[in-house]
């Protein structure tokens, strides 16, 4: 069986990159992917304490997360839309209307 | 868990329906008519109102108070917060009536989004189990997000959404590596089993990580600095009533779920997280008022006065002792009201179609609308918290806290910081009383007359008779304060 520190260390690697690219990317659909995989970094991190446990609450979470992680994308798309109306464009740069 | 266990449940369930309900009353025949939709919500704010008292006196006669699998719990505190998160959506729905109607937009899905962000709140504050609070946090988010973004064809309000959006989506997932650390240093997700099994342990890293981690997380959601850089933004760019419904009903339940997570999961740890949110708490006291000094937008200023207030409010949580978490429910109520009042005055001047948002709308305000002018006078002063008003109590209970708990440091810097907040609250006086100008007009509906005069009310009484409240306060902080106490050798 694979030790559980193994998909600590997978998970905290993703969360990482997750939280690289949404520091340096611009692109809002690419800000909103690595968000994506921060969430998913959480999930497997859940999982591989919930098989450690050998308990179902790791794994019960993970499904309200995903189920919430969906409502995420269906809001964060919309505005994302609504945002191209404006300015023919989802880069974070051009939302600068308002500063200090 | 029984058929008489869905009582816990009643004022949701209610809630829910009612706010389905908002979404498809426009399907029936109802179409256009903006005027029945408040009324609709307010009667079904009521109702749940009243359920919540029903539900809160049927749970009295049972043994337990945590039901579901102990996910879900009706206590005193919950209660509180629950009439608390309900009286201020209602003050939201009376200001939003002329927004809605100038604007031309549907109301009916806007006052659902309300009531959805409010079913959130409510089964937030219940939540003593971290997937519940996470769920009820969420509920609350998603609504805001969209409700931020609601005047679509104001550009402004869209980026408000936009930055509110990415920045709230981060925050969560930070939040949630966080919880997924605890329980794995924990082995459960329940605050209680948290509690128990953390009163064995020694500080280890990964259960530092991830109280941090959750912090953090609960940080953004409060405004704190460093995680209130969306404030200033989305506060200006949302329109102006749910600017108050953010500033209130959502800092309020942040709040209280902060309250709730670190009084009764992780208060073995106060030695390790207190320091830390010490000084967030001085960096939000520090920034949010200096900040304020620089803003001439009545709604970027009130941002940053309320990440100063996030300041404040910290102080009760880092302190965990009896004065500190009556001082956040204290702080909580008067710092709600407060607001709720300044945005109603506000929505009463218009100029151009806007709301009253800079400081020069208010010049002479005294010669156009005294009473007002007064009202205003006193909301300021209950956020500076000089006596005769409600805000001297909420601040006087937390300072209080912080130096009967050894951080004098940081009761000294958050009276420093007050004094330094009625610099900028008076320049608001000053241009009201000293300045003459008739920019603005004034155009109080009965609804923000209503709200207004309610929030003045409230803050003037409170100020000089508080003791029901305090009493109050001390029968809704008993449960979350027992268990903090017990661990701690009754300190």
């Amino acid at each position: 069986m694979i030790p559980t520190q193994w998909f600590l260390i997978l998970s905290a690697i993703l969360f990482s990159i997750g939280v690289c690219g949404v520091l340096t990317r611009k692109n809002g659909i690419t800000i909103f992917m690595s968000i994506e995989l921060m969430v998913n970094a959480v999930n497997l991190t859940f999982i591989a304490y919930a098989r450690q446990f050998d308990q179902l609450h790791g794994l019960i979470f993970v499904f309200f997360i995903m189920a919430i992680a969906a409502a995420e994308a269906a809001v964060g798309l919309a505005i994302f839309i609504s945002m191209y109306h404006h300015k023919d464009s989802i880069d974070v740069d051009d939302a600068n209307l308002m500063h200090w | 868990m029984t058929w008489s266990d869905t009582v816990f449940l009643l004022p949701e369930i209610i809630l829910t329906l009612g706010a389905s309900a908002l979404l498809f009353v426009p399907l029936i025949g109802e179409r256009g008519a903006g005027r029945s939709a408040k009324w609709w919500t307010l009667v079904i704010l009521g109702i749940t109102a009243a359920s919540v008292i029903v539900s809160s006196n049927a749970v009295v006669g049972m043994t337990q108070t945590a039901t579901f699998a102990a996910m879900f719990a009706l206590d005193s505190f919950a209660i509180f917060f629950k009439l608390l998160f309900l009286f201020a959506i209602a003050m939201v729905v009376l200001m939003s009536e002329d927004f809605l109607r100038e604007s031309r937009y549907s109301p009916w899905e806007y006052y659902s989004l309300l009531a959805f962000a409010l079913c959130g709140m409510m089964f937030m504050v219940s939540g003593v189990h971290l997937i519940s609070i996470y769920v009820g946090l969420e509920l609350m988010s998603l609504s805001s997000y969209i409700l931020a973004g609601y005047y679509k064809n104001e550009q402004k309000s869209t980026e408000a959404a936009m930055k509110y959006f990415i920045l709230g989506a981060v925050s969560s997932a930070i939040l949630l590596y966080g919880i997924s650390l605890i329980y794995g240093v924990c082995g459960s997700l329940n605050l209680a089993d948290i509690d128990r099994a953390m009163s064995t342990m020694i500080t280890n890293d990964a259960l530092m990580v991830g109280i941090m981690l959750l912090g953090a997380g609960l940080c953004f959601k409060i405004a704190a600095v460093p995680f209130h850089v969306w404030t200033p933004d989305v506060y200006e760019g949302a329109p102006t009533p749910i600017t108050a419904f953010l500033s209130t009903a959502s800092k309020a339940a942040a709040f209280s779920i902060f309250a709730r997570i670190f009084y009764s999961g992780l208060h073995h740890f106060q030695l390790d997280w207190s320091s830390v949110l010490a000084t967030v708490s001085a960096l939000s006291m520090i920034v949010g008022n200096l900040a304020a000094i620089t803003q001439n937008n009545l709604k970027r200023m009130l941002a940053y006065s309320s990440i100063a207030h996030a300041g404040y409010a910290l102080l009760g949580i880092i302190s965990l002792n009896a004065m500190g978490i009556r001082g956040v429910l204290l702080y909580t109520l008067v710092y709600v009201l407060a607001n709720l009042g300044i945005w109603a005055v506000i929505l009463m001047l218009r100029r151009h179609e806007y709301a009253g948002e800079q400081v020069d709308d208010f010049d002479g305000l005294y010669r156009r609308a005294p009473f007002w002018a007064f009202a205003m006078v006193v909301f300021l002063l209950s956020l500076g918290g000089i006596p005769p008003t409600a805000g001297f109590i909420g601040k006087y209970f937390l300072f209080a806290a912080a130096v009967q708990s050894g951080f004098g440091w940081l009761a000294i810097i958050a009276v420093l910081m007050s004094a330094v907040s009625m610099f900028y609250y008076l320049r608001i006086v000053v241009a009201m009383y000293l300045k003459e100008g008739a920019a603005a007009e004034v155009s109080a509906s009965g609804s923000l007359r209503f709200v207004a005069a309610v929030c003045l009310a409230a803050t003037l009484f409170l100020g000089v008779l508080p003791r029901p409240l305090i009493d109050q306060v001390t029968y809704s902080s008993r449960r979350l304060l027992v268990r903090a106490l017990q661990a701690d050798g009754g300190r």
